[in-house]
């Protein structure tokens, strides 16, 4: 499992194995507020860097989730119907999103590490 | 002015704490030229009376509903609304307040939109409803927008049956919205066979029932060849005291249901305002337009209601909303609530049967007319009838005479020669023995 | 902490001491169940005739199976609805301060006038010739609005606002194809409402949005600068969102025309300016006006309304179906695409329109005429100015200087209090009032946009203010459980929009668990 790395719009992937998993930071599900569904694509589905891969909704805001990196959809986070809270309490963590067949692993070295992020988001206040 | 408490004084001493000389002052940005120097071009403001006197002046002139013999349908129907039903509209509470976005001091607003869903999912035989749309025909193009979004495909195939209205506010929706309808040409009397229009490419296919000859059909065969093929089977009802009697649309497949809810609780109103009704499966809730209530608690643990899924409306999604809709029909979906409950379990389906039984007779009366042939084979209060005549002239001559007999159908199908001498006819529980002679008589004089 | 638990502590922290009762009810305020919970198999609140036996002509689709709707008498129907709307707050109970909503007094002439058996009791469809009135009705309605709009022409059918804007778009979409030059984007500034976005979408255009200026008007050099000749059309609100006059509104017309698009007008805030100024003098191709709002007709708790569209002569060829003409023979309903009416987009509505709502806002506007109609706008301004000043000093303005109808705060008066603007409207509500708008426009953080209208009198202004200059002086000492637990004297507290959302619960069905507070 490697360091995940951070994109503008405040999502992070991160590699398992030959698999990119992908989610939102806690900042954005502090700005989202408490998580009411997420609407996720189905296994199969080829999504590619920088579009529309998912959609998180919280009673206030919905929001486009995009993807970080391009890749097929190896699998969807389905604990996430029964219980979209996972995103807000453990949004790197339970609150994965998708799993990706990745096409370039090389995607990844274009986007921010954890500390480039973090300053990133302290800019954003 | 009687609806402006400000007096001269208080105007005087607001401008001098707003440290203004005068209001103009507080129009300053407005561009000179644009800028009225004297009242616009309009009578000066009038006391009730006047207002009564040039208003009732104008209803004066109109031919009431229940002043002559009324068997006028088409979408829209005189039926008996209990008085209790605008006492209760009329409290303050319910007119003068508004969308509740303020849940806690909203309950009652929010409680009886929950009571609506409940009675809209009941009467439809779907599993759930929204808080209501502007009228039927606007539900019918959101449905077909929804179908379209739910299937990922752009194609809608529409019935003969469907209302003309119905079918024209989708050939607008469709335009510009950017779809596709294959809209099926009236044809009264005989059988479509929309199945075989079904393909790959269709998102769904909406009928009427009755549809808008009055006919009655079993939709639950198309309903089958439309999920086969991936696609949604929408059902419009346009007089929606029918499913007291009527096998609803949940029961014959439906996926989505658009209806005009007007029959209960609302005015004839010369077309509006009416009300838009919009069920469907649960499934499928999330891509479903309009306002929706949702039941939760308080800090207490207390049961209460809320706006909810809000996130797919308007003024969250912005471009990206499921519909560009703000407005429900609010007190007309109360006035529906109301008339419901107190009609009940064995209210509507005794309304139902006693709208069935007048239209029973009413074509029985019809049929022995000479020269005058009933298209019907089911039908629950509306039916359609060939003259052998083009039938707008008499309506026409009837209306002079004091009868409303129903409406032409050229008036909603101007350009069809073949189809000018049909005339549709509505009863309700509202028509008379004495009503229906004078109808025939009249036909019968008319046609002689 | 979610949102939810920490309202949940805050509400345990904050006691009433008030005796439970036996009952559940206080006074006044009773807990009443759903309908459906107070069945009684066979009652009927209604008594109809039973007809007497026919043969059945439905076709072998009779019904069959329960409805399952509840039996309920008229006592109890009467009581049930009576209880509910004890729960309501309204224009009748008190001020209604919700930015661009203009909750101004309903007046009942409305009612009785739309009662009337001559327009209420007569069928879109019966033979035009038995509703002359109807049709002379609608006609002086019209007349009202295209002088006081200025415009040629008005569309009719939108049953509402958001519905208005559609066909407005609609019109210029098809105004612009019928002149061989589509074009693609919609120019929506970023303090428009959502409507405006998700019509523009709707008509199949692509939105740009336009910033405001630190004056909080639209930035008229990035307005320019998005120009081009793909720009269709310009949604401007004017006075704008903010409570701000546009005051370079004529220079953008100038331009939005230069380059070739039309400028649509959101009328929502008309009140701000009927009978001072006529959009038409001000470049304005297109504007809906909301009857619900400016002409008093009631809001209903959400609707019906009416949203009909002012159209310059340069696309009142595509104003949608029906029209009403001044033929030969007198007032005539044209309902379908012939002869002038062939560029007509079509039907956006059943039937003719929301002639409920036209007799009302007719009535309104008969009963204050040009003169009172100018001194509603004045009124209107007035009194949101007035509370500008009394409030300014201890909210934070989001905007200097004069407003119109309406005057926008943001919440920089509660930076560092932990109480947010949603708390703020919470502990307004407990006080007595409704709040005003929060959270709209997103131009600034945190927005409360108040408008009074100007059936509000001074005393009630008063009130109001010192009550909202209280609240931000209690927020700002440090008082924040008031805050954070609010509403507490209300038939309900706060409710859990969270699992409303989560594990949505949109009918009554049989044996429905009742839900006890999680978390």
């Amino acid at each position: 499992m490697s360091a995940p790395r951070f994109t503008k719009d405040h999502e992070w992937v991160r590699l398992e194995g030959d698999l990119a998993v992908i989610g939102i930071t806690d900042y954005a599900q502090s700005q989202l507020g408490d998580v009411v569904y997420v609407e996720l694509p189905e296994p199969g589905h080829r999504v590619e860097q920088g579009k529309e891969a998912a959609v998180v909704e919280s009673v206030k805001a919905a929001s486009e989730v995009y993807a970080p990196v391009s890749g097929e959809v190896a699998e969807v986070n389905d604990g996430l119907a029964a219980d979209p809270a996972k995103v807000n309490a453990d949004p790197l963590g339970e609150g994965w999103f998708m799993k990706l067949r990745l096409d370039d692993a090389g995607q990844l070295d274009g986007l921010m590490d954890e500390a480039a992020y973090q300053r990133f988001v302290e800019e954003q206040h | 002015m009687r609806y402006l408490p400000l007096t001269p004084a208080d105007r005087g001493e607001m401008l001098a704490r707003i440290g203004v000389p005068s209001i103009d002052a507080l129009f300053a940005e407005v561009p000179v030229a644009a800028r009225l120097n004297s009242l616009v071009d309009l009578p000066r403001a009038m006391g009730e009376i006047e207002v009564e006197r040039a208003i009732g002046r104008m209803a004066a002139r109109n031919v009431a509903a229940g002043s002559a013999p009324f068997f006028v349908g088409g979408g829209a129907y005189r039926h008996h609304v209990p008085a209790a039903v605008d006492h209760l509209i009329q409290r303050g509470e319910f007119l003068t307040s508004y969308t509740p976005y303020q849940p806690e001091v909203s309950q009652g607003t929010l409680q009886y939109l929950f009571e609506f869903q409940t009675q809209v999912a009941l009467l439809t035989g779907m599993e759930v409803a929204n808080a209501s749309l502007y009228d039927g025909a606007t539900a019918g193009a959101e449905a077909v927008m929804m179908a379209n979004r739910l299937t990922g495909r752009k194609r809608a195939v529409l019935s003969g049956g469907l209302h003309p209205h119905y079918r024209e506010v989708c050939e607008t929706y469709a335009r510009f919205v950017g779809f596709e309808l294959a809209a099926q040409s009236p044809a009264p009397g005989e059988a479509e066979d929309l199945a075989r229009l079904v393909d790959g490419g269709t998102s769904c296919v909406v009928v009427q029932n009755p549809d808008f000859w009055g006919e009655l059909r079993d939709w639950s065969a198309l309903g089958r060849t439309c999920h086969d093929l991936g696609a949604l089977l929408i059902v419009v009802v346009t007089e929606i005291v029918s499913l007291g009697a009527v096998r609803p649309p949940g029961e014959m497949g439906a996926d989505i249901v658009a209806a005009e809810g007007q029959s209960l609780g609302n005015a004839l109103s010369f077309g509006g305002p009416y009300l838009g009704l919009l069920a469907s499966r649960d499934k499928f809730v999330r891509q479903m337009p309009g306002r929706l209530v949702g039941q939760t608690v308080d800090a207490d643990g207390k049961r209460g209601w809320v706006l909810t899924l809000s996130t797919r409306e308007q003024h969250i999604r912005r471009e990206r909303a499921t519909s560009n809709i703000c407005t429900n029909s609010g007190l007309c979906a109360l006035a529906f609530t109301i008339h419901l409950a107190l009609l009940g379990e064995s209210g509507l389906p005794r309304l139902a049967r006693l709208n069935h039984a007048a239209a029973v007779a009413l074509a029985e009366r019809l049929h022995g007319i000479p020269g005058v042939q009933l298209l019907n084979r089911a039908f629950f209060n509306e039916v359609t009838v060939r003259l052998p005549r083009p039938a707008a002239p008499v309506v026409e001559g009837l209306a002079n005479r004091g009868v409303l007999a129903g409406i032409p159908v050229s008036r909603l199908y101007p350009g069809r020669p073949e189809l000018a001498d049909l005339l549709l006819v509505a009863a309700t529980e509202m028509v008379t023995d004495a009503d229906m002679g004078r109808l025939t008589r009249g036909l019968a004089e008319a046609l002689s | 902490m979610s949102e939810w638990s920490r309202a949940l502590s805050a509400h345990a922290a904050q006691d009433i001491a008030a005796p439970k009762t036996f009952s559940g009810n206080r006074g006044l305020q009773i807990e009443e169940k759903l309908i459906f919970e107070q069945d009684s198999p066979g009652l009927c609140g209604v008594n109809l005739p039973e007809p007497a036996a026919f043969a059945s002509r439905l076709g072998e689709l009779e019904r069959v199976g329960p409805i399952g709707l509840p039996g309920l008498s008229e006592p109890q129907v009467v009581r049930h609805f009576t209880r509910l709307s004890q729960k309501n707050y309204a224009i009748d109970s008190g001020l209604y301060p919700l930015g661009s909503c203009t909750m101004k007094h309903n007046p009942r002439l409305n009612e009785k006038l739309a009662r009337l058996t001559g327009l209420a009791d007569i069928h879109p469809l019966q033979p035009l010739s038995t509703v002359p009135g109807a049709l002379e009705l609608i006609d002086t309605l019209t007349h009202w609005l295209k002088t006081l709009t200025g415009m040629p022409a008005i569309a009719l059918s939108p049953g509402a606002g958001a519905h208005g804007e559609l066909c407005g778009m609609m019109t210029i979409r098809a105004a612009l194809e019928a002149g061989g030059d589509p074009r693609r984007r919609v120019l929506v500034p970023e303090s428009a409402h959502g409507t405006n976005p998700a019509t523009a979408a709707a008509c199949g255009y692509a939105v740009d949005p336009i910033p405001a200026n630190e004056c909080g008007r639209v930035d008229r050099a990035a307005l320019e600068s998005k120009l081009g000749p793909d720009v269709a059309a310009l949604m401007l609100t004017n006075p704008n969102t903010c409570g701000l006059f546009e005051d370079e509104i004529v220079e953008i017309a100038d331009a939005v025309h230069r380059a070739g698009a039309f400028f649509y007008c959101d009328g929502a805030n008309f009140n701000a300016i009927v009978g001072r100024v006529r959009p038409a003098d001000l470049g304005i191709d297109c504007m809906h006006l909301n009857l619900h709002k400016t002409f008093s007709t009631p809001h209903g708790g959400g609707g019906p309304g009416s949203g009909p569209v002012a159209l310059a002569g340069t696309l009142a060829p595509y104003a949608p179906l029906p029209w009403l003409v001044h033929g030969e023979q007198g007032l005539e309903l044209v309902e379908y695409k012939s002869g002038p009416a062939g560029t007509a987009i079509g039907r956006l509505k059943g039937y003719h329109g929301q002639m409920g709502m036209f007799v009302r806002a007719l009535a309104y506007m008969m009963s204050h005429g040009a003169d009172g109609l100018q001194q509603v706008a004045e009124d209107a301004v007035l009194n949101a100015n007035y509370l500008r000043v009394l409030l300014e000093d201890n909210l934070s303005l989001s905007f200097p200087g004069p407003c119109m109808h309406e005057v926008l705060f943001d919440d920089r008066f509660l930076r560092d209090t932990g109480v947010t603007t949603l708390d703020f409207a919470k502990a307004l509500i407990d006080e007595g009032y409704h709040p005003m708008t929060m959270y709209f426009p997103l131009v600034v953080h945190g927005a409360l946009l108040i408008e009074p209208t100007e059936t509000e009198s001074k005393a009630t202004l008063d009130e109001f203010a010192a009550v909202v200059t209280a609240l931000s002086g209690a927020a700002r000492s440090g008082d924040t459980e008031r805050f954070h637990a609010a509403p507490i004297l209300t038939p309900r507290r706060r409710l859990d929009e969270t699992a409303a959302a989560r594990k949505p619960v949109l009918r009554w069905r049989p044996e429905l668990p009742r839900r006890e507070a999680a978390d």
